[in-house]
């Protein structure tokens, strides 16, 4: 039986159709990204043999600023898995209860799941910002700083939250009923069918459309430069501040940026893709 | 006592009433078939004996134990009552050895080794040997049914319920099923079977019931309701087959 499409996923395959070639892989980011840098290298060594005392050329000054941004990056990526931890833990969670017998726990978690699902990040990120204290204070008397790249960290987890519980939902109802009967007749309680028959089996539905969703919050990290977090966007923008904040750095640097990102979150599509084609074949 | 006893049973899903006052009664090591027109309550009423339908009124007792007893302990009914169903059901993800085992081990909680070694008997004896651990994505129909088949029985049950079990079959795996379901009826296994397999039902049952519209019409001996049927109904139905 073919499980019914998750209205929630990103479609990979239509968005690469748009793609000049479909023999695109993963690696021809990286590609990209290491002939920009080479052209960057000769830029920089051509203004430099040619420069004098003038300002620096804006290729020379980004190179110059890379390893900052790319520290910056650093945090993007930490915040991003820890983010998805959190979600995949909450949102696993929260699918389970929404299939719950009890409409005191499946009415919540329906409530939580919609609510988040249905919110713009952006709007989330500054809820949580207000509303989360600064400092928590630990049940043993201790106090846990809460930074703004943790509060944000804990702000993007809540959409894919909502959306790790919708996968994990949709992928328990689209294990076929005759599943639950013969685990039933052969004495599994309700528990034991789920943790041993049903849940293995969702695994393999849910993982690419939980990769989408990776995809998607790895890429809504830079908003938390909104909030003065220092991670990569936020330290370009410092950067480009430091060296005189002049209109002509706009450009290379945003498209450093640009490139960084798709150099980093391509291949996790084209590999998500793959995972998707393997398990389309092997069912 | 008789194993299985179904007396006056009464089932509807919703305003669609599909038993109506249904009664039967399986000796220890006999087997019967149950046959009749699509619809006609059948499986139904096999699914009512291990519980996986509830009833809205009558009896029905497993070894003395009620069914329909919501104080009643579904564990212990589905140890003594295995079912195989048209579909197979059998768990995609696990191999035929781990199909057959998992119940055992994770159920019963009966040690690992021991259960395997019955597990690989029961598979040899469903004529599956060297398919161990193949997984029932590539497996043919037929033998999927019979993992299904091995599955069930390596709880031990005193009683088999076979839903239907060669209706989704090709034609000639159906064969190499009701061969394994006659090994097991040979070997005074109680079955009960819902089928529309009539030579089968001739051959191995020791009595058949024809139901129709939620009740059953009449039951005997095969010989006698496939050559001399009282009812109208039954005789329309069985010109129908053959």
């Amino acid at each position: 039986m073919k499980p019914p499409a998750a209205p929630f996923r990103i479609d990979v395959e239509a968005l690469s159709s748009f793609l000049p070639s479909r023999a695109l892989r993963g690696w021809h980011g990286i590609l990209i990204l290491a002939l920009f840098l080479a052209s960057l290298a000769v830029a920089t060594a051509h203004a430099q043999s040619g420069g004098g005392g003038g300002p620096r050329s804006p290729l020379s000054t980004l190179i110059e600023w890379i390893p900052f941004i790319l520290r910056g990056f650093l945090l993007n990526l930490g915040m991003s898995f820890l983010a998805m931890a959190i979600a995949t833990v909450l949102g696993i969670g929260l699918g389970l209860l929404q299939l719950s017998r009890t409409r005191f726990l499946s009415a919540p978690a329906w409530l939580v799941t919609h609510l988040f699902r249905n919110s713009p990040w952006l709007v989330i990120l500054f809820v949580v910002m207000l509303l989360v204290p600064f400092e928590l204070e630990l049940p043993g008397g201790g106090i846990f700083i809460m930074s703004d790249w943790l509060k944000a960290t804990f702000a993007f987890s809540l959409p894919v939250m909502a959306n790790v519980s919708e996968i994990v939902r949709g992928a328990i109802v689209s294990i076929p009923k005759g599943q639950w009967e013969s685990a039933e007749s052969l004495a599994f309680t309700h528990g034991q069918t789920l943790r041993w028959i049903i849940l293995p089996q969702c695994v393999k539905r849910a993982i690419p459309p939980w990769m989408n969703w990776y995809a998607l919050l790895a890429m809504a990290t830079p908003m938390a430069s909104i909030l003065g977090v220092r991670e990569a966007v936020g330290n370009a923008q410092a950067a480009m501040e430091a060296a005189g904040a002049r209109p002509e750095l706009l450009v290379p640097f945003y498209l450093f940026l640009l490139l960084l990102f798709f150099a980093y979150i391509y291949p996790i599509s084209i590999w998500t893709r793959m995972i998707e084609r393997k398990y389309a074949v092997e069912s | 006592m008789p194993l299985v006893s179904v007396r006056d049973v009464h089932k509807s899903f919703g305003k669609l009433e599909v038993l109506r006052g249904v009664s039967m009664d399986v000796k220890k090591g006999e087997v019967v078939c149950i046959i009749g027109p699509s619809g006609s309550g059948k499986s139904t009423l096999i699914r009512c004996i291990n519980g996986l339908n509830d009833i809205q009124r009558g009896s029905i007792l497993v070894e003395g134990q009620e069914v329909n007893d919501p104080k009643l302990d579904k564990l212990a009914l589905r140890k003594k009552v295995g079912i195989v169903f048209q579909q197979y059901n059998l768990f995609p993800h696990k191999t035929a050895l781990e199909n057959v085992m998992m119940a055992p081990v994770k159920v019963l909680k009966e040690p690992k080794r021991e259960v395997e070694a019955r597990a690989r008997a029961l598979i040899a004896k469903v004529r599956l040997s060297g398919k161990e651990d193949v997984y029932p994505g590539h497996l043919s129909g037929g033998q999927q049914q019979r993992v299904a088949i091995a599955r069930s029985l390596a709880m031990r049950p005193d009683v088999m319920l076979f839903d239907e079990v060669t209706a989704a079959l090709d034609p000639e795996t159906v064969k190499e099923v009701l061969l394994t379901i006659k090994e097991l009826a040979a070997e005074g296994m109680t079955c009960i079977l819902v089928t529309h397999e009539m030579g089968f039902a001739r051959e191995v049952a020791d009595h058949v019931y024809f139901t129709d519209r939620g009740v059953i019409v009449e039951h005997g001996p095969p010989e006698e309701l496939f050559t001399e049927a009282r009812d109208e109904r039954t005789r329309r139905f069985l010109s129908q087959i053959f």
